[in-house]
């Protein structure tokens, strides 16, 4: 029965230990807004972040988390990085579909985070691992500049 | 910003799918989907829908508290039709774009019914085109009669009043606004005719508005179908017969059932789900059953028998799709003649929300929390899964993550009713992506014949096209198809063919590939024949040895629009200055939807035959502009869905199973990969065409032509893939 900290409360839970955080989040705790694309880490989807670092929720299981700061999309905005991507993201209009966007915006408010002024590359190199099928890389990636450029 | 609810008083007006609304084929100038034309019933008389509510018609509903609800006929998967649904009857009712509440219209083919498609659907680029005039007039509809209420209550001329931002003004600069007006104005008669704003007074159509998806699209409170949660509510997935045709014969669940947290196995005809607390404990509960399938006829199917039996049914006479002048005549007496055959692939949707159905199933009861294209469809096909008349059966429809034509079919409600109607409860059913993947409703394998033929000056005379391929509108809309003639098969070869040609012939061959069923796949029938014949059009242009835009230039003389994005896309792509030795350039254009666009792509191929799109540069005449905005951003996007195919699209059989699984061996663009693209705009009115496909459509062509400007390889099957690689 493991004790997971998510967006910053206690939940303790009655799930299996490999269950993966995905599935948690979505099924058990209700968070639907970390998204289910392919199950094996293929298209980023399902991108959280455990104390701070992007990971695919899909293939991690519950109990390798635990103990650790569960952040997902519903709760980004409360940081500054998060906040930044989300205000680049609305004033570029770079969502369509917006299925994959929640993930994109992990992705990508860690990047800023941890890298304040991404190059291009830099910018492939993080984003590379979510794949959006409406197209929307091209603001995808002015929006992470502008971001990166806004106080 | 998005609200969710049936609205009770539409509850009389369902009405499944019917065939009746469907008038024959005779599709308009251009339209990607257009089968008939089915003009809305008048706007009815009774403007009153409850007490207090103003309802002057189907889409609108003005209260009390000034709150200004769309029933929203169209459903959105991306492609902005939210946002521009709503610019068109706020720009008539003249009120903030941030005013209007949405909601998605329940199943209605009576009062929701797609002016050109004629029922409830959203596909085929033509939510702008089709309700441009009815949701402004219903707008306007409104506008008028607020301003009669207004107008009674101070005893002034309603002509010398105006509306401005939700209120009345009076000529004195008295103010009511719209929500104190609605018991007057749902008092009033409905006017049978309104006059519409000028296009130069719009003050919201043609800008860039904000999208009104997007806000709750970026914090993750945005729900789609998959996101659905019903109290109560248990998880499935399935496994349907991996060999289409199949059925379930026998299936041993006891090391699933022994698994914490599942609760069933259902058995439905072909397919078997496992049902459990959530979709952990289903998905390894789907893994723990030994399954035994009947695999049926299809067990052998291959893509090479499909190619083999596709390319016989080829060397047939096909339907006659356009005839100019005489070909039998002229072909035979050219003084050179050119041939040519192109293939494409079948091809999978692989949109990111995988395939999901919740459902709840009582004795007298059957709801659906979805997102479909086909509202009217899922009612009809619940109801004849479960028994149930259609109107007990509610359709919840929710954004979709993604649609590129897969949620036009109702095949997933189908399936998930049969399962749900064993389940005690609701129960939300999700595809695995190997399970979307490998039971997707498949774009058609094409197989094109070209013959061209010149006379002794090297013009071109003759010119012959035979398409074969699967008819998706035999299986989706029978009386569309007629007399044998597909018109999406041949739609962007026939009529919409753009190149002055004294003798054209263009034929279809309907062949149907055994083991899978065809549907709709962005931009439809263009994607295809756009494709080819814009290649083979490059082709001549090499073999006359001529210029590719100056080739096409000299056959588009009747043509003033495709010569005019043409002319746009040349010039601002550069096109005839020098690049690098490892890159090409490559040109299409194409009419298509109602919208006509050029696109120049500028393609690298390294020395180890790699491909990579740099740089793509589109010019766009979609007639009268809603939203530039999303214009642009569907036009990026689109031209991003037909690279990924155009390189490495493709599902191919072997013993009757799709070999692709996921997005390792359906590769789609990634965001490193993705090139720069250039958009520009041509302003005018003409009537507004269709923009969620187009850009899919002609980037393909433009980049086998910039291949072969570069290679000197002319692709003639798609996907690209290692064609280059040198042998």
């Amino acid at each position: 029965m493991p004790t997971l900290l998510i967006n910053g409360q206690e939940q303790e839970l009655d799930v299996p230990d490999d269950m993966p955080l995905l599935w948690v989040l979505r099924d058990v705790v209700g968070l639907t807004g970390t998204k289910f694309g392919c199950g094996i880490a293929l298209c980023g989807a399902c991108t959280v972040h455990v104390d701070g670092r992007p990971i695919r929720s899909c293939i991690l299981p519950v109990a390798s988390v635990v103990g650790k700061k569960i952040t997902t999309i519903e709760a980004i905005g409360e940081t500054a990085s998060g906040a930044k991507i989300q205000r680049a993201w609305l004033s570029l209009e770079v969502v369509q579909c917006g299925y994959c966007q929640t993930g994109q915006i992990m992705s990508a408010a860690a990047l800023i985070e941890s890298n304040p002024n991404p190059t291009d590359a830099e910018i492939d190199a993080a984003m590379s691992g979510n794949i959006c099928r409406c197209g929307t890389y091209p603001r995808i990636r002015t929006a992470i500049k502008q971001a990166s450029q806004s106080a | 910003m998005l609200k969710r609810i049936d609205d009770e008083k539409d509850k009389e007006e369902r009405k499944g799918f019917s065939r009746r609304t469907f008038l024959v084929t005779s599709a308009a100038a251009g339209g990607g989907l257009l089968l008939g034309v089915y003009l809305p019933r008048s706007i009815g008389a009774k403007a009153q829908v409850a007490d207090g509510i103003f309802a002057p018609n189907a889409f609108l509903r003005i209260r009390p508290d000034d709150s200004i609800t769309l029933i929203m006929p169209q459903v959105e998967m991306g492609q902005g039709t939210y946002t521009s649904m709503s610019m068109l009857i706020a720009e008539e009712l003249e009120v903030d774009l941030v005013k209007v509440i949405l909601e998605a219209a329940p199943p209605s083919d009576k009062l929701y019914a797609n002016p050109l498609l004629g029922f409830q659907v959203t596909g085929g680029s033509t939510s702008v085109p089709g309700f441009w005039e009815p949701l402004r007039r219903a707008g306007a509809t409104a506008r008028v009669m607020l301003i009669q209420a207004a107008a009674v209550q101070w005893s002034v001329d309603p002509a010398s009043c105006r509306a401005e931002k939700g209120e009345v003004v009076s000529p004195t600069g008295q103010r009511l606004n719209y929500g104190a007006l609605v018991d007057a104005a749902a008092k009033l008669p409905v006017p049978d005719k309104v006059a519409l704003k000028d296009p130069k007074d719009f003050t919201l159509i043609g800008t860039p508005a904000k999208r009104l998806d997007t806000p709750e699209k970026v914090n993750g409170k945005a729900k789609f179908g998959i996101d659905a949660m019903i109290p109560g509510m248990k998880f499935a997935t399935v496994a349907a017969c991996p060999v289409f045709g199949g059925k379930l014969k026998s299936v041993n669940d006891s090391k699933a059932i022994a698994i914490k947290g599942v609760h069933q196995v259902v058995r439905i005809d072909n397919a078997v789900a496992v049902v459990g607390d959530h979709m952990w404990a289903a998905m390894q509960g789907l893994a723990a059953l030994d399954i035994e399938w009947d695999e049926g006829p299809n067990a052998n199917v291959s893509t090479e028998s499909i190619v083999e039996q596709m390319a016989r049914a080829s060397q047939h006479d096909g339907v006659v799709a356009r005839s100019d002048g005489d070909v039998a005549k002229s072909m035979p007496t050219a003084a050179k003649r050119i041939d040519a055959v192109y293939e494409m692939p079948f091809l999978a949707h692989a949109a990111m929300e995988p395939m999901n159905c919740t459902v709840h199933v009582t004795k007298d009861s059957c709801d659906i929390w979805v997102g479909i294209q086909v509202v009217s469809r899922a009612q009809a096909t619940a109801a004849e899964v479960t028994g149930l008349p259609p109107e007990r059966i509610q359709v919840h429809n929710h954004l979709i993550g993604g649609g590129f034509g897969r949620r036009l079919d109702v095949d997933g409600i189908t399936q998930a009713v049969a399962i749900a109607k064993q389940v005690d409860g609701p129960v939300k059913i999700v595809w695995s992506r190997k399970e979307d993947i490998q039971h997707d409703v498949y774009r058609p394998y094409y197989y094109d014949r070209f013959t061209a033929g010149f006379d002794a000056q090297d013009r071109l005379v003759a010119y012959h096209h035979r398409v074969t391929g699967s008819s998706i509108l035999a299986r989706w809309a029978p009386p569309a198809f007629v007399n044998g003639l597909d018109e999406d098969a041949i739609n962007g070869a026939a009529k919409e063919m753009p190149y002055a040609i004294p003798n054209i012939l263009v034929d279809y061959v309907r062949d149907e590939p055994p083991g899978l069923t065809t549907g709709w796949w962005r931009g439809v029938g263009p994607t295809h024949n756009v494709f080819v014949v814009e290649s083979f059009i490059d082709e001549l242009a090499v073999e006359t040895k001529k210029d590719p835009v100056e080739f096409r230039r000299s056959l588009l003389g009747k043509q003033p629009r495709v010569l005019g994005v043409l002319n746009l896309v040349a010039e601002k792509a550069g096109w005839g200055t020098s690049l690098p030795d490892s890159v090409g350039r490559g040109v299409s254009v194409q009419f298509a939807m109602g919208t006509y666009l050029s696109q120049v792509a500028e393609v690298e191929v390294s020395k180890e035959g790699e491909v990579k799109v740099r740089r793509v540069v589109c010019a766009v005449d979609c007639g009268q502009i809603v939203n530039p905005d999303t214009i642009v951003a569907q036009i990026e996007g689109g031209i991003i869905f037909g690279i990924s195919a155009a390189l490495w699209g493709e599902i191919t059989l072997r013993g009757g199973r799709v070999e692709q699984h996921n997005f390792n061996d359906y590769r789609v663009l990634r965001i490193n990969e993705t090139p720069l693209i250039e958009v520009h705009l041509v302003k005018n009115t003409e009537a507004p065409g269709g923009i969620g496909e187009p850009g899919t459509i002609g980037i393909a062509p433009a980049m086998a032509n910039a291949i072969f400007a570069v290679t000197g390889k002319r692709v003639r099957k798609l996907p690209i893939k290692d064609q280059l690689r040198p042998a």
